[in-house]
């Protein structure tokens, strides 16, 4: 199983950058698509499947259909491409440079230190999952849903169309 | 047996049967189609034209295999590889029998939605690769169509999931030994039902490749074998929305005197006669009337079939 986790760290990390560097917008959102498939293996293959499936749902399958289905209703052309490769020039790469670099730093602090978190030892049931998320974490379960409620009733105040402009 | 063996054996024929079916299944539409309209449909072709898939599929290998030149080419061929590795791949977690599975895993019921949201994606970048009018129409039809369905789906799946406490297909199966669910899930049932037809886009919901008014919709560009694979990707899929309300709401493949996949079959090829009965019978609603049942009639009701069911299921324990 170590080797599978590897092979889905490689193909997440490659896809990521791939996914920050693509000049055309959908084959972007492709690659990203790619990557959080990966990281789904990688919750998968560390003992949290219910994690893993939710992850493709809700993220591959769910919010990023709905990114491909914006990018197509915007038409993106060869104009599109041309801004996407200004922007990616020289300067703007300091600044996320400098932030991965500390990430980067962060992570062989952990691997050399010898407190590594286990992984593959216990797999988490479903029902583990639910039974924490509504007992300890109640509030937070409680705020999040509060603030998807905020949300939609936002989306639906800019939706709304004037009465006198509905046509029946 | 040797163990090792019987898995081989297990995944090919999984793999095998689903493909193979859904090219007969091509002909078992047109023949009762034809028989509910009644005419003949493909009787030339070998006995009661059973051969007629054969034909068909020997044609298509041998038409021109074209590209458009306007077409974003990569993406283009990717698009029709999608819905039949997501069909195919979720066949893994059916259990046909007991035992008779290729992976018999915990989230089973996580899986199937999984993959079924994935499988948006083919029809999404086919048409958006197409890079033509009718093309892109179809696919933004079919992405918000699955969307949209695909939310109270999963919320009509949770029912029978809450009534067996387990996300196992397997589990879901074994808890309907004494009545199946579709007795106390009925409302589920129909949601499900009414969501599955619209998953794998047949009619009455064929809107993304509605002939009359977007030639063929999001696969107008493709011909030859990759027009093939869209093709028999959409019967797997009718073959596999069967053998989930086969599992979820009809009690799998448990049944009096047959043998546990006898049974499976008889109740999968029931539903898919069914799928076909309703393509004869139903029009096709325009498109803001589908968007505005499912958000406003479809949804609601699932979330209150879910509510009771929780409360009573807690209420009984």
């Amino acid at each position: 199983m170590e080797v599978v986790f590897y092979i889905a760290a490689i193909v997440a990390i490659i896809s990521t950058v791939l996914a920050i560097t693509r000049l055309n917008a959908v084959h972007a959102l492709l690659y990203l698509i790619v990557s959080l498939l990966s990281v789904a293996i990688v919750f998968f293959v560390i003992g949290a499947p219910f994690m893993a499936a939710l992850e493709v749902i809700i993220y591959a399958g769910a919010i990023m259909v709905l990114f491909v289905f914006v990018v197509m209703m915007l038409n993106l052309g060869k104009k599109a491409t041309d801004m996407e490769k200004q922007w990616q020039r020289g300067g703007m790469w300091v600044g996320p440079s400098i932030l991965a670099a500390v990430l980067i730093a962060e992570v062989a602090y952990l691997v050399s230190s010898p407190a590594t978190a286990v992984y593959g030892s216990t797999v988490i049931e479903p029902k583990q999952v639910g039974i924490v998320l509504f007992g300890p974490y109640l509030i937070g379960v409680e705020l999040a849903s509060m603030l998807l409620l905020g949300a939609l009733v936002g989306a639906y105040h800019l939706g709304r169309r004037t009465p006198e402009k509905t046509e029946k | 047996m040797n163990p090792t063996l019987y898995y081989i054996i297990v995944v090919f024929v999984v793999l095998m049967v689903p493909l193979n079916l859904a090219a007969i299944l091509i002909w078992l539409e047109r023949r009762l189609l034809a028989l509910w309209q009644d005419r003949y449909g493909p009787n030339r072709v070998g006995p009661f034209g059973l051969l007629q898939s054969v034909a068909d599929m020997v044609k298509i290998f041998f038409k021109e295999d074209w590209i458009p030149p306007f077409a974003d080419k990569v993406v283009f061929v990717l698009a029709p590889a999608i819905i039949v590795v997501t069909v195919l791949l979720t066949f893994a977690v059916i259990p046909f029998a007991p035992s008779f599975v290729v992976a018999n895993l915990n989230i089973g019921v996580l899986f199937f939605l999984g993959l079924s949201s994935l499988g948006v994606y083919s029809v999404v970048l086919a048409g958006w690769s197409s890079d033509s009018k009718y093309s892109l129409l179809g696919g933004m039809r079919a992405s918000a169509q699955m969307l949209s369905y695909e939310v109270f789906m999963g919320l009509a799946m949770m029912g029978t999931v809450v009534m067996a406490g387990s996300f196992n297909l397997s589990d879901i199966v074994e808890a309907q030994r004494h009545v199946w669910f579709v007795v106390p899930q009925f409302l589920g049932f129909v949601l499900f039902f009414i969501a599955g037809i619209a998953e794998t886009r047949r009619l009455p919901f064929d809107l993304p490749e509605a002939e009359s008014e977007l030639v063929a919709g999001f696969h107008a560009e493709y011909s030859g074998m990759k027009f093939g694979m869209f093709f028999v990707g959409e019967y797997m899929g009718v073959i596999l929305i069967s053998c989930m309300i086969t599992l979820l709401y009809l009690g799998g493949w448990l049944g009096p005197w047959l043998p546990a996949g006898v049974w499976f079959a008889i109740k999968v090829f029931l539903l898919i006669c069914f799928f076909i009965l309703l393509r004869a019978a139903l029009p096709r609603p325009r498109f803001d009337q589908l968007m505005s049942w499912g958000w406003k009639i479809m949804l609601p009701l699932a979330l209150v079939n879910l509510l009771v069911t929780g409360a009573l299921v807690l209420a009984f324990k």
